[in-house]
């Protein structure tokens, strides 16, 4: 039956989502430390380490200070939509971690479970969607501000993330055709049964597209325009202090995680291990386990792309507001659309035995 | 126009080849650069674990010195508070009484010894004023205070520990590289 939700099907989901929510969240807060201890160590430098044993409390002691600081809503901004910036920031973030799959599945109680919360079979349009309402949450906070700065940042993240949503899109058009399902469980699964059905093997183009359209979708240098602090006095959060700002910071670092989980999931196998036949592996030390490695070799992959961002941050300068507008529809869009065009007279030619 | 120079570099303002705009290598260019540097040696020192050798000539905090039997040396001539050129240091000359031999080494001791270091510009006059090796300049420097009263050292800020009943915290104060006479 297709409908058959019982209780245990809904305790389990529930203790999942708080286990995703949860650990996304640790995550993203150490990701924040790690961005600091990242930058100091390319620039030479030590770090935070004073807060516990090599500076692990450090984002606890961010986030309380966060918590303790004054609460300002400015008098003349728009309250109901000034709050409601950065919980939709937060909000869509968390949201794209439910079609994740962050592993096969446990055998617990009797129950196979599948480590992911919503197996939707439009999986990866449903991320495009969530990610483009994140900008959403940016949008009313700035315009909410009324502060030209922050309108400033609003606008410059809005036109970005659409210029380069067009690009994501079809690269991952180009994506889909070689896959041929939306789901991205099952792109997982198709990436598992040799080291060469990786993704990344058979749509590099798509990825280098779609690693760089994902730092402009996260908002990270070099695209960090809406947020340029020299610029914009930190753009579409200037007016924000305590934790509201906190949400924002964090939903950046959470997008960070979430968008380094996508590309996981397409390019890189997902929860796949390299070389190792996952099949006869669960055969030898039981599903439980493997489920487990296959959770850590993930968050190892995902743990590498956020290096990758951070990496980049630290050693790009930020494009000037022209050539990010010509990279996203001069050079980005027109390369999708040929890596788009070549994936299909390949397969094309493929599906004709390679005869014209 | 002359160049000062030969320093000076003509800009090249051809347009960019292909390669160039497509930036990628020079990114990576520049992402091999910052990689590299992930392991190159840190020069930060750690402060509170970690100091930094002082210099063999470094004038520090001052200490008011004990001969080997822990008994004062400073007789109160004032000599180091004429050399002083901040005028920093003021003292009270007091009398030994019968009893107190084994505190001063002669009759006359120093019953109040003040600096202020906030007027003490550490040049080490007293030092050299000192004719009984009573005062010398150690390889510690003032710490932060609260208040500005904070900054005027006593005589039991100044007193270098007990040569017998601490040796310990006496042979940190002298330090390694003061030789005493």
């Amino acid at each position: 039956m297709l409908l058959s939700i019982g209780l245990p099907l809904i305790i389990e989901k529930l203790v999942l989502i708080v286990v995703v929510v949860m650990s996304s969240l640790v995550i993203a807060m150490y990701a924040t430390f790690a961005e600091r201890k990242v930058a100091a160590i390319m620039q030479d430098r030590r770090g935070p380490n004073r807060a516990g044993p090599f500076g692990l409390l450090q984002p606890l002691a961010d986030g309380l200070k966060l918590f303790f600081k004054e609460e300002i809503i400015p008098n003349l901004s728009s309250k109901l939509l000034f709050i409601l910036g950065p919980c939709l920031a937060m909000l869509t973030a968390m949201m794209t971690g439910a079609v994740i799959p962050w592993g096969d599945k446990v055998h617990f109680f009797g129950r196979d479970i599948s480590l992911q919360i919503a197996d939707v079979n439009i999986g990866i349009l449903y991320v495009f969607g969530v990610v483009s309402l994140g900008v959403y949450g940016i949008m009313i906070g700035s315009w909410a501000s009324n502060n030209k700065f922050s309108l400033m940042g609003g606008l410059r993240a809005a036109s970005q993330i659409i210029s380069y949503e067009l690009a994501m899109g079809i690269a991952l058009i180009a994506l889909l055709m070689t896959t041929g399902t939306l789901s991205l469980k099952e792109i997982v699964q198709q990436q598992q049964e040799h080291w060469y059905s990786w993704n990344i093997i058979k749509q590099p183009l798509g990825f280098l597209i779609f690693l760089i359209c994902a730092f402009a979708e996260c908002n990270r240098t070099p695209f960090d325009l809406p947020e340029a602090e020299n610029e914009l006095i930190g753009g579409y959060h200037t007016e924000y202090s305590s934790m509201k700002l906190g949400f924002f910071l964090f939903a950046e670092y959470i997008n960070m995680f979430l968008s380094s989980s996508v590309m996981v999931s397409l390019f890189f196998g997902g929860y796949d291990i390299p070389f190792v036949n996952d099949a006869s592996l669960a055969e030898s030390i039981g599903t439980n386990w493997v489920a487990l490695i296959h959770t850590a070799v993930f968050l190892f992959k995902a743990a590498c792309f956020l290096f990758l961002f951070m990496w980049v941050r630290w050693t790009i300068p930020r494009f000037r507001y022209d050539q990010l507008m010509n990279l996203g529809w001069k050079i980005l869009i027109p390369l999708a659309l040929i890596n788009m065009l070549a994936t299909g007279a390949f397969i094309l030619l493929q599906q004709n035995n390679w005869h014209f | 126009m002359q160049a000062l120079t030969n320093r000076a570099q003509q800009v090249e303002r051809k347009p960019m080849s292909l390669l160039e705009r497509a930036y990628l290598p020079a990114i990576f260019r520049g992402m091999a650069i910052t990689f590299g540097h992930m392991f190159k040696k840190r020069p930060t020192i750690n402060y509170p674990e970690v100091t930094r050798p002082f210099s063999p000539v470094f004038r520090g905090l001052h200490i008011l010195n004990r001969d080997e039997e822990g008994r004062e040396n400073c007789t109160a001539c004032g000599l180091c508070a004429v050399a002083c050129p901040a005028e920093a240091i003021t003292m009270e000359a007091a009398e030994r009484s019968a009893g107190e031999e084994k505190l001063y080494r002669e009759e006359k001791y120093a019953a109040k010894y003040e600096i202020n270091m906030l007027r003490c510009i550490f040049c080490g006059l007293c030092e050299e004023a000192c004719p009984k090796d009573a005062i010398y300049l150690s390889e510690t420097f003032a710490p932060a205070n609260f208040q500005r009263k904070g900054f005027i050292y006593g005589k039991d800020d100044l007193l270098i520990p007990h040569p017998i009943t601490e040796p310990e915290a006496h042979a940190k104060a002298k330090g390694g590289r003061v030789s005493l006479k």
